[in-house]
C-alpha cells in the first residue's frame, strides 16, 4: 500500500479504506503485495499461455483503421490506461502486463484472423477487444475453439452468453427498460415513435422497447422505421413524426447517420429542449456528440450506464487520468468506460483464481466485484454480463450530459429476456 | 496460325515452381495458423485469375468481382448454416431449427429460397450457376448495348454497392451486417480444427491449379486470341464478323464462376461470410491483387494475391498504427515502377538473365487504358 500516491486510480476506493479493516478484508482489491515469486509460473499457467516470471501478455483487438476507428479508439485508450495503472501497482500476480495490439481494420474477416493470431501464435492470456456485434460474432468461434477470454465493451443486443466472453457493456434490456419506465413515469409519455439504423442491435432493442411499451407501460407505438447504416436523408421520417405527434421519439441511429438526423430534426423546427416530442436515445454517447455538435442535440435524453459527468470520486479520478494520458480535449463515452473495466475485471478474476488459466479465470469470474469502477460498483453475473446501474442523461449544449436519473439498484443483466422475444 | 503446344516450356516450369511453393514449401515452412492464412489468401487468387482473363486478356475491367466472390461464399455459408442450425443446437430460439439471425429478426419459418441449400449437391451447383447467371444478366444488359471501358467499371462498382446494401438491408434473410457466422461442420466433418484447415488448404490449392489450367487453356485457344484482339481493336473484330458481345459475356461469366469458387473456399476456411467482402472496397482490392501480380499474367495473379495479402497481414501485425501507409506505398510503387506488376518485373529484369530461356510470345501491345 506504500507507493500508491502516484497511481491515479487507487484499486481501493477511499470509501473502502474509511470503512475500515473489515471492509478491506472483504475487498478483492486488497493489494496483498503480490510478488511474482509467490506464484511459480508453472503453477499459475498450466496451459502454455504467454506468461513468464515477470510478464504476462494481453491482446488488444480493435479497429484503428477504417470506418469504425473513430468509435474504437476510445476503447483502446481506456484499455491502455487501465493496463498502465495495473502495471504501476505491480501488475497481475506480480507480473507486468505487456500488450500486443492488433488492428481489426473495421473488417470482420480481419478480426477473425487477428483473434486467431493472438490466441494461437501469441498465446495471450486474455483479449480486450471488438466493438461492433459483427466483429464479435466473427471472433466468437475462434475464442470458443481456442479457449480464449474476450472482454467486450459495447452495449449490445444480448441474445448471447458465451463462456469465452465477459460483456462489460450493458445488454439491451438493462439499457432500455429503466429509461422507458423513467420517461413514462416522469414525463407521462404514452406514445412512442421508434426508429433506428437497420441492423441487429437497433432492431432487437426496438423489439424489446415495443414489448415493454405495449405490455408493461400500456402505451402505444405509433411508428417504427429503419434506415440503412450511413443513411443521411431523414426528412420523410421527420415529417411522419410531425404528423403522428408522438410523446417520445425513441432513436437508435448509429454512426455518421446521427449527424444528419439531429441536424435535420433541428432544421425542421423540432426543438428538443421543448420536449414536444421528447427525444430519447440509447445510441448517442459523448463521443457521438462531438460529431453531431452539442447545439444540435441539446435537450435530448440518453439512457445508458455511464456519463462522463458522473459525480463520484472514482469517476473524477478516471476522467482526470484519461485526460492526462490522452489529452484535455478527450471526451469519454459509455463504451470507453466499459472498456476501461475489462483489464481490471480480468486482473481481479486472475488473482481470485490464483492462476492465468482461462478455465480457472472463467470459473472465478462470476461474483467478481469492482468497487473502483468509474460508473460505481459493478459485479459479474453468472451469465458473464455486469450488474450495473442505468442512468438517464440530459444533453447540454457543451456536448456533455447532465445526469437526471439513476436506478436505485443495480440492474440484473438478462441477455435472453423472457416475454421480450 | 502456328501450332502451339498446350504449355510452353517456360509456362510448364512456372507452373511447377508455383506448385512446389504452394504444395510443398508453404505446408513445410508454415505453422497451422499461417498455413490457414495463406489458404485465405489463395482463395482471393481465384478472383485474380478471373480478372486476368476479363481485364488483362479481354479488356473488361470489373470493379464488382466481390459480388461474385460473395455469391459463391454465401451459397456455401447458407448450406453450412443450415447444417449448424439443427433443432437441438437452436433449442433456445423461439423457432428452433432455423438460423439464429432469422429468429432474431422475427422470422418463424425458413424462407423457400433457403430450403434447397439443405442439399450439398444443390449448393455445389448453385456456387457455379448463381454467379454465372447473374454475370450473364449483367453482361447481356451491358455488352449488348456496347457499354464498355470505364462505364462498365462504374456500373459494376454500383452493383457491388447495391449488393452490399441489399444484404445489409435484408438481414432477416441474409444475416445483415454480421453476415452468416458460426459455421461448424461440412456434412458432419468439423471444419474448425487445425487438421481440417490443412485439408481445406490442399483442396483449395488443387482447385486453384484446376482454375489456372482452365484459364491457360482459354488463353491458348482461338477464343483467347479473339479476346485479345477484341481488347486491342474491338471494332475490327466486330467488322470481321465476330459477335463481340457473346465473347465478352462468356469470359465475364467465367471470371464470375472462378471468383465464386474462391468465395466458397473462403467461407470454408474463414468460417463465416459477411457483406464486408462483397462491397466496393474489397472488389477494388481484388483488382489490386491482379494489378500487383500483373494483369496479363495468370500466375502473376496468384503471386499478386499472395504478396498483397501477406504484406497486409505482416504490416498490420508489425505496425498496427501505420500499416495502411506501408500498403499504400507498395501499391504506388508497383503502379509507378512496374505497371505490369510482378510479372512485368520478372519479364523485364529476370528473364533476360536466365540463359537458355526460350522466348515466349506473352502478350502483344498494351491496351490503351
Amino acid at each position: 500500500m506504500a507507493d500508491q500516491k502516484k497511481v491515479p486510480i487507487s484499486p481501493i476506493s477511499r470509501r473502502a479504506i474509511l470503512a475500515g479493516g473489515a471492509a478491506l478484508g472483504a475487498s478483492l482489491f486488497l493489494p496483498k503485495g503480490l510478488r511474482a515469486q509467490d506464484f511459480p509460473t508453472d503453477q499459475i499457467n498450466t496451459t502454455g499461455l504467454a506468461v513468464t516470471d515477470d510478464t504476462v501478455q494481453v491482446g488488444i483487438l480493435h479497429s484503428i483503421s477504417g470506418t469504425m476507428s473513430i468509435s474504437e479508439t476510445g476503447s483502446v485508450q481506456a484499455e491502455k490506461l487501465a493496463i498502465e495503472q495495473i502495471n504501476a501497482q505491480g501488475g497481475v500476480l506480480g507480473r507486468k502486463i505487456e500488450t500486443i495490439q492488433e488492428d481489426g481494420a473495421s473488417d470482420w474477416p480481419t478480426f477473425a484472423e487477428k483473434a486467431r493470431k493472438l490466441l494461437v501464435n501469441d498465446k495471450v492470456a486474455s483479449v480486450m477487444g471488438c466493438w461492433t456485434s459483427a466483429s464479435r460474432k466473427a471472433v466468437l468461434p475462434v475464442f470458443e475453439q481456442h479457449n480464449g477470454m474476450l472482454y467486450y465493451p459495447t452495449f449490445y443486443e444480448g441474445l448471447e452468453e458465451s463462456p469465452n466472453v465477459i460483456y462489460t457493456g450493458q445488454e439491451a434490456t438493462q439499457q432500455i427498460i429503466a429509461g422507458l419506465d423513467w420517461v413514462a413515469r416522469e414525463k407521462g409519455a404514452e406514445s412512442f415513435y421508434l426508429l433506428g439504423s437497420d441492423y441487429i442491435w437497433p432492431r432487437t432493442s426496438n423489439k424489446i422497447a415495443r414489448k415493454h411499451i405495449e405490455d408493461k407501460l400500456g402505451g402505444k407505438v405509433v411508428g417504427e422505421e429503419y434506415y440503412p447504416l450511413g443513411h443521411t436523408q431523414f426528412n420523410s421520417v421527420i415529417n411522419k413524426i410531425r404528423l403522428k405527434k408522438p410523446d417520445v421519439i425513441y432513436a437508435i441511429v448509429v454512426g455518421g447517420s446521427n449527424v444528419a438526423f439531429y441536424k435535420q430534426l433541428k432544421a425542421a423546427g423540432i426543438d428538443m429542449t421543448e420536449e414536444a416530442p421528447l427525444l430519447l436515445t440509447i445510441s448517442v454517447t459523448e463521443d457521438e456528440i462531438r460529431g453531431i455538435g452539442g447545439e444540435n442535440i441539446e435537450g435530448a435524453y440518453a439512457c445508458m450506464k455511464y456519463f462522463q459527468s458522473l459525480e463520484n470520486e472514482n469517476n473524477q479520478e478516471f476522467v482526470a487520468a484519461f485526460k492526462e494520458m490522452w489529452g484535455d480535449d478527450m471526451v469519454i463515452g459509455d463504451v470507453t468506460q466499459a472498456a476501461y473495466l475489462g483489464p481490471w475485471l480480468w486482473k481481479a478474476a486472475v488473482e481470485k483464481a490464483g492462476s492465468f488459466d482461462v478455465d480457472k479465470v472463467r470459473e472465478a469470474s462470476p461474483g467478481i466485484e469492482l468497487a473502483s469502477a468509474p460508473e460505481g460498483y459493478v459485479k459479474i453475473h453468472e451469465n458473464h454480463h455486469l450488474w450495473s446501474k442505468t442512468r438517464v442523461g440530459h444533453a447540454l449544449a457543451d456536448g456533455q450530459y447532465e445526469v437526471v436519473f439513476e436506478t436505485a439498484d443495480l440492474v440484473e443483466p438478462d441477455p435472453f429476456p423472457e416475454g421480450y422475444q | 496460325m502456328t501450332k502451339t503446344s498446350f504449355l510452353t516450356r517456360s509456362e510448364a516450369v512456372g507452373l511447377a515452381i508455383l506448385a512446389l511453393i504452394i504444395f510443398v514449401a508453404f505446408p513445410v515452412m508454415l505453422d497451422d495458423f499461417r498455413l490457414n492464412l495463406f489458404g485465405k489468401y489463395l482463395s482471393y487468387a481465384f478472383v485474380a485469375i478471373g480478372l486476368v482473363l476479363c481485364w488483362g486478356a479481354g479488356g473488361i475491367l470489373s470493379l464488382g468481382q466481390g459480388v461474385f466472390f460473395g455469391l459463391g461464399g454465401y451459397c456455401m455459408a447458407m448450406f453450412l448454416k443450415l447444417e449448424a442450425s439443427t433443432p437441438e443446437a437452436t433449442a433456445i430460439q423461439s423457432t428452433p431449427g432455423i438460423p439464429d439471425f432469422m429468429d432474431w429478426n422475427q422470422i418463424s419459418a425458413l424462407p423457400i429460397w433457403w430450403q434447397p441449400f439443405n442439399s450439398f449437391a444443390f449448393t455445389l451447383i448453385a456456387i457455379f450457376v448463381v454467379p454465372a447467371a447473374f454475370a450473364f444478366v449483367i453482361g447481356y444488359a451491358m455488352f449488348r448495348r456496347r457499354v464498355s471501358g470505364v462505364y462498365f467499371a462504374i456500373i459494376t462498382q454500383a452493383i457491388a454497392a447495391i449488393a452490399t446494401i441489399l444484404i445489409v438491408g435484408q438481414q432477416g434473410y441474409t444475416g445483415g451486417v454480421n453476415g452468416i457466422t458460426d459455421l461448424r461442420t461440412l456434412m458432419g466433418w468439423d471444419i474448425r480444427p487445425d487438421g481440417a484447415k490443412t485439408v481445406l488448404y490442399f483442396v483449395n490449392a488443387i482447385l486453384l491449379f484446376g482454375c489456372l489450367v482452365v484459364a491457360m487453356a482459354i488463353r491458348k485457344s482461338k477464343f483467347g486470341r479473339v479476346l485479345v484482339a477484341m481488347r486491342d481493336a474491338e471494332d475490327r473484330v466486330r467488322f470481321s464478323g465476330y459477335d463481340v458481345a457473346s465473347f465478352k459475356i462468356f469470359i465475364f461469366c467465367v471470371g464470375a464462376m472462378m471468383a465464386a469458387v474462391g468465395g466458397a473456399m473462403f467461407t470454408l476456411q474463414v468460417g463465416f461470410m459477411s457483406p464486408t467482402i462483397v462491397g466496393i472496397v474489397p472488389s477494388i482490392e481484388m483488382v489490386i491483387f491482379c494489378a500487383v501480380g500483373g494483369r496479363h499474367s495468370l500466375m502473376g495473379a496468384v503471386y499478386g494475391a499472395l504478396l498483397v495479402n501477406w504484406a497486409k497481414t505482416t504490416f498490420s501485425e508489425s505496425f498496427p498504427e501505420l500499416w495502411l501507409f506501408g500498403l499504400g506505398a507498395l501499391f504506388i510503387a508497383v503502379v509507378m515502377a512496374f505497371p505490369n506488376g510482378l510479372a512485368g518485373l520478372f519479364d523485364d529484369y529476370i528473364k533476360p538473365r536466365l540463359r537458355g530461356w526460350r522466348q515466349t510470345p506473352a502478350t502483344a501491345p498494351q491496351p490503351a487504358e
